[in-house]
């Protein structure tokens, strides 16, 4: 019986919908660097009934946010990156910006964690937060 | 007869089925491109100014987080550079065990592309995931797809303690050492498995899709025995290069709209990769694979852009047959010294062929073995430069012919797809300053 709907999924597919659809759980990659990319996860947790945070960029920030921590000579040779391509002035991680229910951590992920949480919910009914 | 309109724009925000995130801008005025800017829009994470004032010796394993997929190419090749900096030979089991986590990202990392982001195209499927259980070949590729994919993962996992990010490597040597049944074990599956890569190989080789263009560049780092890690730089123009000086041959170029930058070869359109090395180099490849595919290398050399697919699934092959026979040669793992690390001021270049094509990294040291100023070049910056020029004479083809605007994104996305570009790491620096 098929179990599992991948409803978005870029790296395995091209999307066939214009707008992000609901979803029982989002899996979440990465640190947010720019408000795209914020009013991308925010779009995503409002769809989503469960989101999960994969990996140490998208738990703790680390290593994505290692400009944070530059000294002023390193961020003086960013500084017109920054400005140009719109970067936020710190790179977050997700729980900086929304509800994080399930974290993976790790970098590469922990396996059996992301196995773990996948067949934790896999049979439960899963009900969208309270707003 | 199509109904094609004389105006339109192509918006591609997110291409799918590649490594990170690339888009592509396109307006059509009277049937004719007016702009195309295809750029990567992954966002920079810094890493060359990252590594400034962290000691030499930790910088592998955080530069290895420059990209997922291929992080073991990044740590090798910064593992390299530190060792020239400060004059470390690493002994010959030292190279044989790393070629042997190398031959797994090989494996791994192009059969990642061409199974999952190449073989639904050849299909016309959206996806793997929509390959029939009920078709036979079909069915059949989906477990291939799975099974080579594990054979590399386990071979980097036995040599280097994990497929991705490898614990094991380090400067001068190995942290710990694999066993040496585990390894004797997985060589019969290794002989196993290549009646699969042949499958693959002649599905690559059948597959219609073509675009040539005959003034490409092809650059490569060259060594007899095919190895990636070692060897000297080689150009199709015939030039030969030590692998310091490369530098001075690859120009970058402002794309001012893409967050990465682009390069040229002594201000030609070049190309770096599985396409470039065959071409250049296909006499170096394994005896038995050269024996086994004879029919297919006699297609090289090829300015197909397409057969980069078919170099991967050839090259595949290659490192399968290196692997076993390396594997046969070790009797004994032995666990060797340490090789001292001795800080001093020093300027270390190591240069590898990664999956993608040619990585470069650079590193300036102080006497305290601090990394004052790095370098990295990455194989789809490389390329960028081609794929851009090679979509606008795709597009101009499709126009003439009045295809219609969804075959023509579909069209330009399997030709961005057989680069096999990877976004993350092309992305992460750029030193030019913006005005």
């Amino acid at each position: 019986m098929k179990k599992i709907d991948f409803v978005h999924a870029k790296i395995l597919r091209k999307d066939s919908y214009s707008e992000l659809q609901p979803m029982d759980l989002a899996f979440v990659e990465g640190a947010i660097t720019s408000d795209t990319q914020e009013v991308k996860l925010k779009k995503i947790r409002e769809k989503s009934k469960k989101l999960v945070a994969i990996g140490a960029c998208a738990v703790i920030g680390s290593p994505s946010n290692q400009r944070n921590f530059f000294n002023p000579k390193q961020h003086e040779q960013i500084q017109s990156i920054l400005e140009k391509f719109k970067y936020k002035d710190k790179v977050l991680k997700l729980s900086d910006i929304v509800v994080v229910d399930e974290n993976v951590p790790g970098c590469p992920m922990d396996e059996v964690g992301f196995l773990n949480i996948l067949n934790k919910y896999i049979n439960s009914q899963l009900v969208y937060p309270e707003p | 007869m199509h109904d094609v309109p004389d105006n339109f724009d192509i918006n591609l925000t997110e291409i799918s089925k590649i490594e990170g995130s690339a888009s592509l801008e396109v307006k059509i005025r009277n049937k004719k491109i007016e702009d195309l800017k295809f750029s990567i829009s992954e966002w920079k994470r810094f890493y060359t100014q990252a590594i400034q004032g962290k000691p030499a010796v930790a910088v592998p394993q955080l530069v290895a987080r420059i990209c997922g997929t291929c992080s073991n190419a990044h740590l090798l090749c910064s593992i390299k550079t530190v060792e020239k900096a400060l004059g470390i030979i690493p002994s010959s089991q030292t190279m044989l065990l790393r070629r042997l986590i190398y031959n797994g990202l090989i494996i791994r990392d192009h059969a990642l592309h061409l199974y999952i982001f190449a073989l639904p195209d050849l299909y016309n499927k959206n996806s793997i995931l929509d390959f029939d259980e009920n078709d036979p070949l079909q069915k059949q590729l989906l477990e291939d797809t799975f099974e080579i994919k594990e054979v590399g993962n386990r071979l980097s996992k036995i040599v280097g303690g994990r497929s991705v990010h490898a614990p094991y490597p380090t400067i001068g040597g190995f942290l710990a050492y694999p066993h040496i049944q585990e390894l004797k074990n997985l060589r019969d599956t290794l002989i196993a498995v290549r009646p699969k890569i042949f499958r693959l190989i002649e599905i690559f080789a059948k597959s219609s899709f073509s675009l040539s263009l005959p003034n490409i560049i092809f650059n490569g780092l060259s060594s007899q025995d095919y190895s990636f890690l070692t060897g000297q730089l080689v150009s199709s123009q015939g030039n030969i290069l030590p692998e310091e000086r490369m530098s001075e041959h690859v120009e970058a170029v402002v794309i001012p709209y893409s967050h990465a930058r682009g390069f040229t070869y002594k201000g030609s359109t070049m190309m770096v990769g599985a396409l470039a090395r065959i071409n250049l180099y296909k006499k170096s490849l394994h005896a038995k694979t050269k024996a086994d595919t004879k029919m297919y290398l006699d297609l090289f050399p090829s300015y197909n852009l397409f057969h980069n697919n078919l170099a991967q699934a050839l090259e595949i092959l290659h490192v399968i047959d290196t692997s076993s026979e390396i594997i046969d040669g070790i009797s004994t793992i032995t666990s060797e010294e340490k090789i001292p690390v001795h800080p001093k001021q020093s300027v270390g270049v190591g240069v590898i062929e990664a999956p993608r094509g040619t990585l470069y990294h650079k590193y300036e040291i102080d006497d305290n073995g601090i990394v004052q100023k790095g370098e990295i070049i990455v194989p789809t910056g490389q390329n960028q430069v081609l794929m851009e020029k090679s979509i606008h004479i795709l597009l101009e083809s499709l126009l003439k012919k009045d295809t219609p605007k969804e075959q023509i994104i579909l069209e330009v996305e399997k030709l961005i797809r057989a680069f096999d570009p990877c976004m993350s790491c092309a992305s992460h620096f750029l030193k030019v300053k913006w005005s």
